[in-house]
């Protein structure tokens, strides 16, 4: 039989801003990633030899992200060095990506325990700072069609019709979102406050998480992808989107997803580990799916892949009790609640990537562990995990709450 | 007999002479690929050498490659090419590698394949003629630097410096050229010139090129730079807004220029070969080549001028001051020809003469000219209400509104004013130049000279021939467009003539996609795609609804006279609406698009309602449309001989009604689509969307005999 993808825990970091000054820039992305496998340990007794294999996602594995930081991290943290690591990209879906493998590995029955998460330091290895063909070959960068993904937003916005007032409203209610669901302690369960080597406090909340953001607020500021657009991507989009007369930039940098700092982990194994270690599963992977998507808009993958997981696992959208969709920009998540037909109260119900940042290797693997945490508190059953992906792809994973 | 050959002076400097037997110029060919290897040969094994002096016996050093073989590369030479890239590369390398100074004498322009050889040499002088001028414009014609020019270009500025050079083909005059880098040294005169020359190779013994020293770095840094990543990811969406995705050569420049600049410069140029045969062996550089050089060289060189001597015109008059009068006398009294400027008072006359004011000024606060220039322009243009003062013109022009009696009325009283050997022309752009000149006494003296809006922007002038038109008033109308800097096409008469018949074509097919119910924005892009410049709907709101319906008013009435029945076309009935709608362009702030007072202009949200929006039609099929209507009046144009070439047809297209240059001109367009293939698309499209797409009977031959249009004498 078809061993069952248990997630035993799942925690995260604070996110920090993800610019030099940021709470979290002068910690070491090594240190984010070994100080949460330190506290797993803790929370989950084991012998770390138990673990077959650490799954990180990081996007920018450059400089100090570079090298295999999965296997590093695992030496640099104490434990067993019988453990393997891989880290991995799958842009913005990494951390995702990650806990999907892991799940998978488990499901194959090849593998017994396997740790899944990513990380991600922007202040230090900014965004892009990888290079890759995609935009700096220009061969490549032109038979692809290579917009910046806000533009990809904007035009998401512009055939959908929403306009700036209604991708600031929704920016707005996930900052008050989020600021509702740290007053409440929702985040309590899964959030590591980051300290230093003398014990000393360095980030214990979300940084970027503003309770009196407004509308007035946001409305004055200027669109972040208008001048991009003006310099020629809008006529690359002219070229695939023909029916659009020109592209609406509504996108700024409070309605899109903040850069960040930030970590996150998750124990994910088969039943026997629960007895093995006395561990009680907190869920169970149900289905997991990747699909592409039309890669000048970029972003429109989230859909297509939750509806893959949704058949795959044999489900409806009606099943689903709630819905994390990563707010990459606002206009993404409001595109697939229409087309998911999504009741829009149960998505990101405790904010999302516009209030508390998006760390972009790290992120998907925060929000399995969100939406784990809110079923439990809501005492659900089913959540979906959702995320636009760099290049033109979506990722989603389903996930049942265990346990009481 | 060869086209280089080298000669040692008396202070053991070598020189490298450029001097092709029986031609004007120099060209980067295979004999001249062969005989500079020889010399090559000649200079590793000679003598101990003070250094190289490589200059020309021509007028320019080098005009650049071989480019009647560059639109002839296909499979079957494609290896030949190759060899001949890669020989000339390897020479220019040797070249590089003496390690001697070598001077390229830059006494005329280098351009193309003349400029790569220079950029070999260790240093570069040039002679300080404004009329001179250097660079890499091979893009330009489709094509890529293919000779090193690439790789040298990118060593020797840095990718941020290149990359507008390489990908725009910019074409640098000495001075432009030395503040960039691109030449070391301007000189005075020949003499200075080969003095700089020598005391430069005096100074440096032993010299290499920049990235043949130790430690050479890229200026500005290798590509994964993360200080140039911002902008090489715009960089292919910047091309796509100058090409609209047409033309495949700039983004191939770029490509080669990014992807060799990490590699050794042997390496560099493979990148070169890689990228450049892809561009010789496709369509765009070969309809490009074809008519841009020579097509456009023949018809700058005169080949199109009726034969007749004609004496030049002196004076001009211009007989109405508003935008096209005012337009009229500026080309003319900008290149040095006093314009007489009349209108029916002294006052609207002045008005005419303001839009030079306005553009005198532009001249004089960007430094291009002086006051001095700037007033004695101004001072030649006589505005007036007088006709009297008409009469020392010897040619008076007519641009008032298209209404013939207006216009006879007018050319009548000019005709009384000036002299008897004066010629007459109309700027009508439709109504046949015959029945105009009617008005006059001497038809023979009146000619059709249309030119296009904005005058001071617009290249081309459309000379049209009246029934009675002699061959004398038609040269002198030719010399004088060539001496205002234009580009003339001769055309008989019609209708429409040729670029007015064929706009119309353009226009009343976007008001047919309206009428199908084709989204709007979708006409608009499926235009910018096909590489047009402004969309029908757009333009026919810049040249007003009331002038379309003028124009089209004005031909029924005139068929109706003839006893003949205007056409009806499937847009008349969206023309119509939108004349009931009051929307009439935006001189009146509302057409098919809204002119809100501030932010852009938008399409009008109520097109949808009128014409509805819910047609889904193949991207492809508009795109062909809006080429192919165009194409297929054309040669009902030239099957009406009202056209007299391919050539005019082509460069007509391209300078006066934005056919786009990929295509190579109406006709060229469809020699590349391939005449069958072309034949098949356009019987499809009548099918389908209406009998203009019919092929003309001529057309359906031509392609049954593999006879694509050409004029037999234009070299092209």
């Amino acid at each position: 039989m078809t061993p069952d993808a248990l997630i035993y825990d799942a925690i995260r970091t604070p996110r920090g801003r993800g610019k030099p000054g940021g709470a979290l820039h002068e910690i070491k992305p090594i240190q984010l990633v070994a100080g949460l496998m330190q506290r797993l340990v803790e929370r989950n007794p084991m012998e770390t030899s138990a673990v077959d294999d650490v799954v990180l996602g990081c996007v920018s594995a450059i400089g100090d992200q570079g090298g295999d930081i999965a296997k590093i991290a695992s030496l640099y943290a104490g434990w067993d060095t019988d453990i393997a690591g891989v880290t991995l990209n799958r842009f913005c879906a990494s951390g995702a990506e990650a806990v999907n493998l892991a799940a998978m590995k488990v499901r194959s029955g090849w593998e017994d325990l396997v740790v899944a998460g990513g990380f991600e330091s922007m202040s230090r290895v900014p965004i892009l700072s990888d290079g890759g063909p995609w935009a700096l070959d220009p061969e490549t960068n032109d038979r692809t069609g290579f917009v910046p993904q806000g533009v990809g937003a904007d035009l998401i916005a512009t055939l959908a019709g929403f306009d700036r007032e209604a991708v600031d409203a929704f920016a707005v209610a996930s900052h008050r979102k989020a600021a509702a669901a740290w007053d409440r302690g929702g985040f309590d369960q899964s959030v590591v406050p980051v300290v230093d080597s003398n014990g000393e406090a360095v980030l214990a909340r979300d940084e970027t998480v503003r309770a009196d953001c407004s509308m007035a607020g946001l409305s004055g500021l200027k669109p972040s992808f208008a001048a991009m657009g003006a310099s020629g991507f809008d006529d690359v989009v002219r070229s695939r989107y023909p029916e659009v007369e020109r592209v609406e930039h509504v996108h700024h940098a409070g309605n899109s997803s903040g850069l960040a700092d930030g970590a996150a982990l998750l124990l994910v194994g088969n039943e026997t580990q629960a007895k093995r270690w006395g561990w009680t599963p907190r869920g169970r992977v149900v289905s997991t799916a990747v699909v592409g998507s039309e890669p000048t808009i970029m972003l429109t993958g989230p859909a297509p892949a939750a509806t893959k997981a949704l058949k795959r696992a044999g489900l409806s959208a009606r099943d689903i009790d709630l819905w994390e969709v990563n707010e990459a920009f606002a206009s993404v998540v409001m595109r697939f609640q229409r087309e998911l037909d999504v009741d829009p109260d149960r998505v990101n119900v405790n904010g999302g990537a516009i209030a508390m940042g998006h760390p972009l290797g790290a992120t998907g693997a925060m929000l399995i562990g969100t939406v784990l945490d809110e079923l439990a508190a809501r005492n659900q059953r089913y959540g979906l995990v959702a995320m636009c992906v760099g290049g033109g792809m979506g990722i989603a994973t389903i996930v049942e709450r265990l346990g009481d | 007999m060869t086209t280089v050959r080298l000669e040692t002076d008396e202070n053991r400097i070598a020189h490298l002479i450029l001097d092709r037997p029986n031609a004007s110029s120099n060209v980067m060919d295979p004999a001249f690929g062969e005989d500079l290897a020889g010399c090559l040969d000649a200079l590793e094994a000679g003598p101990d050498l003070a250094g190289v002096i490589v200059r020309s016996e021509k007028k320019s050093f080098m005009a650049g490659g071989d480019l009647d073989l560059l639109r002839r590369v296909d499979d079957d030479n494609a290896a030949t090419v190759l060899g001949l890239l890669n020989s000339l590369k390897r020479s220019f390398r040797r070249l590089e590698l003496l390690h001697k100074p070598v001077v390229a004498c830059l006494t005329g322009t280098a351009l193309g394949g003349g400029f790569e050889l220079a950029l070999a040499c260790t240093h570069r002088i040039v002679l300080d003629d404004p009329r001179i001028r250097v660079g890499l414009p091979e893009v330009t014609l489709g094509l890529l630097p293919g000779a090193g020019g690439v790789s040298r270009m990118v060593r020797l500025l840095g990718l941020e410096a290149a990359m507008p050079l390489l990908t725009e083909g910019k074409q640098l005059a000495p001075d432009a050229a030395e503040q960039q880098g691109l030449v070391h040294e301007r000189a005075a005169t020949t003499e200075a010139l080969y003095e700089q020359a020598k005391a430069y190779i005096r100074a440096n013994p032993e010299v290499c090129a920049p990235w043949d020293r130790k430690g050479f770095k890229l200026p500005g840094g290798l590509p994964n730079q993360p200080r140039l990543a911002p902008l090489l990811s715009v960089a292919p969406a910047m091309i796509k807004q100058k090409t609209h995705g047409c033309y495949p050569a700039p983004v191939a420049v770029l490509a080669a220029a990014v992807e060799g600049a990490s590699l050794d410069i042997e390496a560099a140029g493979r990148i070169e070969n890689r990228y450049f045969m892809p561009l010789a062996k496709g369509p765009v550089a070969k309809s490009l080549i074809s008519t841009l050089f020579f097509q456009k060289n023949a018809i700058d060189g005169g080949w199109n001028r009726p034969t007749a001597e004609a004496e030049p015109i002196r004076r001009v008059g211009v007989l109405g001051a508003g935008m096209m009068g005012a337009g009229i006398a500026w080309a003319c009294a900008s290149k040095g020809i006093p314009v007489v400027l009349l209108d029916v008072s002294r006052e609207k006359a002045e008005h005419g003469k303001a839009h030079s004011e306005k553009l005198v000024a532009r001249r004089v606060g960007q430094g291009r000219w002086t006051e001095a220039q700037g007033n004695d322009v101004l001072d030649s243009i006589k505005p007036t209400s007088d006709y009297t003062d008409l009469k020392d013109c010897d040619l008076v022009i007519e641009a008032v509104f298209e209404d013939r009696s207006l216009k006879a009325e007018v050319t009548r009283a000019a005709e009384a004013a000036i002299g008897t050997e004066s010629l007459i022309a109309s700027n009508t752009s439709t109504l046949p130049i015959t029945s105009l000149a009617t008005a006059v006494s001497d038809p023979a003296r009146f000619v059709g000279l249309h030119f296009f809006s904005p005058v001071e922007k617009m290249p081309l002038v459309e000379i049209i021939r009246g029934e009675h038109s002699s061959d004398v008033s038609l040269a002198r109308a030719y010399d004088l467009v060539k001496r205002i800097g234009k580009t003339p096409i001769v055309v008989d008469d019609g209708r429409g003539f040729f670029t007015s018949r064929v706009f119309s074509t353009y226009t009343y097919e976007g008001l047919a996609m309206l009428a199908e119910g084709v989204p709007a924005a979708e006409i608009e892009n499926a235009a910018w795609l096909a590489g047009l410049p402004v969309g029908p709907l757009a333009v026919m709101d810049e040249v007003s609804l009331g002038l379309l319906e003028h124009v089209r008013a004005q031909t029924r009435a005139d068929l109706e006279a003839a006893g003949q029945t205007a056409p009806e076309h499937p847009g008349d009935a969206v023309l119509d609406r939108m004349l009931a709608l009051k929307r009439l362009g935006r001189a009146k702030g509302a057409g098919f698009y809204d002119y809100p007072a501030e932010g852009p202009k938008r399409l009008w949200p109520g097109l949808a309602q009128e014409f509805g929006a819910s047609v889904t039609a193949p991207l492809q099929d508009l795109k062909d449309r809006l080429l192919a209507v165009q194409a297929l009046e054309s040669v009902r144009i030239l099957d009406e001989s009202v056209l007299n070439s391919v050539a005019e047809a082509n460069i007509g297209s391209i300078f006066g009604l934005g056919f786009p240059a990929w295509t190579g001109g109406v006709l060229q367009y469809i020699n590349q689509y391939g005449l069958d293939a072309f034949v098949e698309r356009a019987t499809d499209l009548a099918r389908r969307y209406g009998d203009r797409f019919q092929p003309p009977a001529s057309l359906v031959e031509r392609a049954r005999n593999h006879q694509t249009y050409q004029d037999k004498d234009t070299r092209a």
